[in-house]
């Protein structure tokens, strides 16, 4: 599903990324760990199509990623992935219904599903609420309906519990995983911790000199 | 559901959520809108009137014959009606004449009175007609008796068969109200007399002003106006009704195309508060804009939704400006009549009539200042990768970009440019142009003007210990002056028009002021209450003025309306005694001037005004051939002279040149000189016993000077209501940029607050910030506003009204609104702080967005 390529990146004459290489299939839901500044937030960009790599390829489902110009790049995107960022990044001023349907707003589908989601992410009756009235672990919840409501093949997410408490965070990883499983994606976790490292199906440690695969310590 | 829908909630959550900046750019866009196109309905309105008005005088007549001078003898008459090519030649006298009660000084305060042949004009102009009572009929052609147009009768305060008195000449006149008129326009006031009785008790035996004629049908119009024009020779203008259009356009054009010009200055400072508004919202909305790239939205798609935004923001300012311009329109025709305060459309009153082809032109304009506003930020918006904007703290690199000089060099040097380059059509577009490159080029360079000064100023204080208030205030105007001097932009705009508006009025009324002193140099002006072109006193009722006791010299000048050219108004023919030594001794001279010495004998010497200069190409040293008496003459232009009261031209010669050239040693005005010692009062009480003291018209040089400068004032109450509301606009848009940056830095003052700052100093610290950029923008809107000024004195100005003037500054009244404007600006920046830190500190710092 996700090849990497002899992938290579640096910045301000830094190498970040050197010969990277990994194949991901289909379904699979894989942590990638590893120290700051080791570039993992830059592989995750790579992989989106945020950025380009000074050498090497990046294929999604056989698709060179990285050679595909901005708006193809971003045609891709819209369809067939989805995100989860630590700071949630919801739009403040669009309800929490509004906020879910962007996706499918932007692939000029229906959003008959919106209200089924809010229900799996346990926001029923939320749907017209506006962000400032939701909590960090909702606002969280509203983030990962959003990167599921399309059905995309491939979901990011990048420290997704980083600003929550344990409980909630235990309860938005389980939540991530069985949406991520339930839809049939393929999801990357980036994160520092073990905990959520865990809760996927394969580890990765991403160091200076490459992807390794690690035992998870903890499986819920 | 479609990607509509996102633009659409996009569009809607954005306004909800800051209704307070995009009300500010609607008001701004409206303001300017409403500005310009109630101006433009009020000038139209009032155009179209006085050219209706003038048609209506001339009803179906296909050709109109005048002499060069105001009045030709009445020979012409026959000789034209006997022409084959000829219907109808109707006669006309034409005379603006003083009623007695009414201020004759004002030249809105004379009746307009229509000698007409009845039998003639029932064939030509039929409006003109009088409706005699019931079996009255010869009342049309009595020798006492004058018909009125409604305007006319409430004006007069008369009815049918009251009485009416006038000035004719030296003695008063008393006529009777015969009746109405057929058929006058709305607000015209007019009189109409049978054309003999006219010439008798108005003393014009043998004159006309006009002879209208209706042609044969077939006639080649075009061939007839050539060959008569070439039969009646130098001393005739033949004209048709476009002709008389034209003269008429010509007569106000500059007038209003100044004033347009004014009204959208006023939008054209909207632009730059739309600028500011959707700039600091392309910084406010950087994350979100990174996320819809993040989530699949295209470059072009978001270029679309922020060009969308500023579609519906300037379609509904401009829709908004049309309704409020309208009403304004409508509500100065009520209280200001239709001249605005200047004197080009006397008599008529207009009516606002909704203009379809106006309103789009007005609502394009609008619609396209803002998004030219919109456009560069937008582009930014859409150009900004999404993984850098993503993290937090790269907000300033989005404006930073738009700090380039260089956009800003090429304005100036473009403007530059322009005030090199001579006016199109009689008009000043490349002055206009280079006034708006020169604001556009200084408000760009000012982010770069403002980190330079507060580098230098931070530089300079490095070895003092200052406070931490200061030290954040420096640094963040040093190294985030694009945002700083985005605020700036709307006040910047409006207080450099203003500065350079204060200046151009100021350095006009100073002008006038002192070229009155030069003009009007005697104690008293006597004058016949008009009667026509023809001089009023005769040599005895002269040596009658000149005898009265304690009167130490009497100057006594001849004045005459000329057409020199059938397009253009009439110039102004002035005779009198010049010193021939030193003609600055009588006239307001220029320095463009030929010695007395240097011209040879029997030369008669010319004097002519800076509009001649202009409209008829006259230059110092030139032989000009000029009509004086029946025929032209060789005179030489020797000098140039400041005329404020004629902008159509005006040229003066030797008085003892005229009297022999032309026979006529009648004059019009008398100077008066009164002997030390003798009082005004005493001197007009010795003249009003004089045999003809009724009839003269006795005006102290004091209460004409005050009058000028009151009917000054007046023609530049509009602009004076343009500039406030240009400041107004200004202010308001540094409410709403400081609004806008204040509540989008909620977190650093979350911080700051964590790290130990109280409330009151963050307060401090965008007061102190507030305050100083606009202390900065308004030195630097002053050094654009006195560049701006020197275009409107030095370039506009002459270009427009053919006039030129001396600069002054009004520099206390400067600094008073300068002082207002940082204060206010000063309490806007702590009002807006004060919403920001009134929040939870807790919550602004958690706050992602």
């Amino acid at each position: 599903m996700l090849e990497l390529i002899n992938v290579n990146k640096a910045y301000a004459g830094r190498q970040v990324l050197a010969n990277l290489s990994h194949m991901l299939r289909s379904g699979e839901y894989v942590a990638i760990m590893g120290e700051s500044g080791v570039g993992k937030s830059t592989l995750l960009n790579l992989i989106a199509g945020l950025d380009a790599p000074d050498s090497g390829d990046i294929r999604v489902n056989g698709v060179a990623i990285s050679q595909l110009n901005d708006d193809a790049a971003t045609r891709l995107r819209r369809e067939q992935f989805g995100f989860v960022f630590q700071a949630f990044h919801v739009l403040p001023h669009l309800t929490v219904h509004q906020n879910i349907a962007l996706p499918l707003l932007l692939n000029d589908r229906s959003t008959d599903r919106v209200e089924q989601m809010l229900a799996n992410v346990g926001l029923q009756g939320r749907g017209e609420h506006f962000p400032r009235e939701l909590s960090g672990g909702e606002l969280q919840r509203v983030a990962i309906a959003r990167a599921l409501i399309h059905r995309p093949a491939l979901v990011l997410a990048d420290e997704p519990t980083g600003n929550l408490d344990p409980d909630t965070a235990h309860d938005i990883l389980q939540l991530m995983r069985s949406e991520i499983k339930a839809n049939g994606a393929t999801g990357i976790l980036v994160t520092h911790s073990h905990v959520a490292a865990g809760t996927a199906d394969i580890v990765l440690n991403l160091t200076k000199n490459g992807l390794f695969q690690a035992q998870p310590e903890h499986r819920r | 559901m479609t990607s509509a829908s996102l633009s659409r909630w996009l569009l809607v959550g954005e306004w909800r959520a800051h209704v307070a900046q995009v009300l500010v750019a609607l008001i701004a866009i409206a303001i300017g809108v409403a500005m310009a196109y109630s101006i433009h309905l009020i000038n139209t309105a009032a155009f179209n009137e006085f050219s209706a008005a003038s048609k209506h005088l001339s009803g179906q007549a296909d050709m109109q014959v005048r002499g060069r001078k105001a009045y030709f003898d009445e020979s012409l008459y026959p000789w034209l009606a006997n022409q084959k090519d000829v219907a109808v030649a109707n006669p006309m006298l034409e005379l603006d004449v003083a009623v007695v009660g009414k201020q004759s000084i004002r030249s809105d305060q004379k009746l307009k009175i229509l000698g007409i042949d009845m039998f003639r004009a029932a064939q030509i102009s039929p409006d003109l007609l009088g409706l005699p009572a019931q079996g009255k009929t010869l009342d049309r052609l009595a020798s006492d008796t004058i018909f009125l147009s409604p305007a006319a009768m409430e004006w007069l305060q008369v009815q049918q068969d009251d009485e009416l008195q006038v000035y004719a000449g030296l003695h008063t006149l008393t006529l009777r109200v015969a009746g109405g008129l057929v058929r006058a326009r709305a607000g015209q006031r007019l009189a109409v007399m049978d054309i003999g009785a006219m010439q008798w008790r108005f003393e014009q035996l043998g004159l006309l002003s006009r002879i209208e004629l209706k042609l044969q049908p077939g006639v080649n119009h075009h061939a007839f106006k050539a060959r008569l024009a070439e039969e009646l020779g130098s001393s005739y203008w033949v004209t048709e009704a476009a002709d008389q259009e034209l003269r008429v356009e010509n007569m106000s054009r500059a007038y209003r195309i100044n004033l347009n010009m004014l009204a959208l200055v006023a939008l054209f400072t909207g632009a730059f508060l739309v600028f500011s508004a959707q700039a600091l919202s392309v910084i406010r909305r950087r994350q979100q804009f990174a996320l819809l790239r993040v989530l699949g939205v295209t470059r072009v798609q978001l270029l679309r939704q922020m060009i969308t935004e500023g579609i519906f923001l300037g379609a509904l300012g401009s829709l908004l400006g049309l309704s409020l311009g309208y009403l304004i329109a409508v509500m100065a025709i009520q209280f200001l009549d239709g001249n605005l305060g200047s004197s080009f459309f006397p008599g008529v009153k207009p009516g606002i009539f909704f203009d379809p082809i106006a309103a789009m032109l007005f609502f394009g304009i609008g619609l396209c200042v803002t998004l030219i506003g919109s456009i560069v930020p937008a582009m930014e918006a859409a150009r900004t990768r999404p993984a850098l904007a993503l993290r937090a703290g790269s907000e300033h690199a989005v404006i930073e970009k738009l700090a380039s000089p260089w956009p800003a060099l090429i304005c100036l040097g473009g403007a530059l440019l322009f005030t090199q380059l001579p006016p199109i059509l009689e008009l000043p577009v490349f002055g206009y142009l280079a006034i708006m490159l020169l604001l556009i080029g200084g408000i760009a360079l000012m982010p770069r003007f403002t980190a330079g000064f507060f580098s230098f100023l931070t530089a300079r204080l490095h070895r003092y210990q200052i406070g931490a208030v200061s030290a954040l205030v420096l640094a963040r105007l040093t190294n985030a002056p694009s945002q700083a001097a985005m605020a700036l932009g709307g006040i910047l705009a409006s207080f450099s028009l203003m500065v350079a508006m204060a200046i151009m009025v100021m350095s006009f009324r100073v002008s006038i002021d002192h070229w009155l002193g030069q003009v009007l140099p005697a104690d008293l002006y006597v004058r016949v209450a008009t009667t026509g072109d023809q001089g009023g006193f005769q040599v005895t009722q002269q040596q009658d003025i000149a005898g009265l006791a304690g009167i130490e010299r009497v100057d006594l000048f001849r004045t005459q309306q000329l057409i020199l050219d059938a397009s253009r108004p009439e110039i102004t023919l002035f005779a009198r005694p010049i010193d021939g030594n030193d003609p600055r001794n009588t006239l307001p001279l220029t320095d463009d001037v030929i010695a007395s010495g240097s011209l040879p004998e029997g030369v008669m010497p010319m004097w002519v005004s800076e509009a001649m200069v202009d409209l008829y190409g006259y230059r110092v040293g030139e032989r000009v051939q000029f009509p004086v008496g029946a025929s032209f003459h060789e005179f030489v232009v020797v000098g140039i002279w400041r005329d404020y009261g004629r902008q159509f031209g005006a040229v003066q010669i030797q008085l003892a040149d005229y009297q022999r050239l032309s026979g006529d040693l009648s004059i019009n005005t008398a100077a008066i000189w009164l002997r030390h010692g003798m009082t005004v009062d005493t001197a007009i009480e010795d003249m009003r016993r004089l045999d003809f003291g009724s009839a003269l018209e006795i005006s102290r040089s004091s209460d004409m000077r005050a009058l000028s400068l009151k009917i000054f004032d007046r023609s530049f109450a509009v602009t004076y209501v343009l500039e406030t509301v240009a400041v107004i606009i200004g202010l308001l848009g540094v409410g709403a940029s400081f609004s806008a940056q204040t509540l989008a830095r909620a977190k650093e003052f979350g911080m700051l607050r964590h790290v130990g700052m109280t409330r009151r100093q963050i307060l401090a610290m965008l007061a102190a910030e507030g305050g100083l950029l606009t202390a900065l923008g308004t030195t630097l809107g002053f050094v654009l506003g006195w560049s701006i000024s020197l275009i409107l004195i030095f370039i506009v100005n002459p270009q427009s009204f053919h006039w030129t003037m001396q600069l002054y500054v009004p520099w206390s009244w400067l600094l008073a609104v300068a002082l207002l404007m940082l204060i206010s600006a000063a309490l806007t920046a702590l009002m807006a702080g004060r919403q920001a830190v009134s929040g939870q500190v807790i919550r602004a710092v958690k706050e992602d967005w």
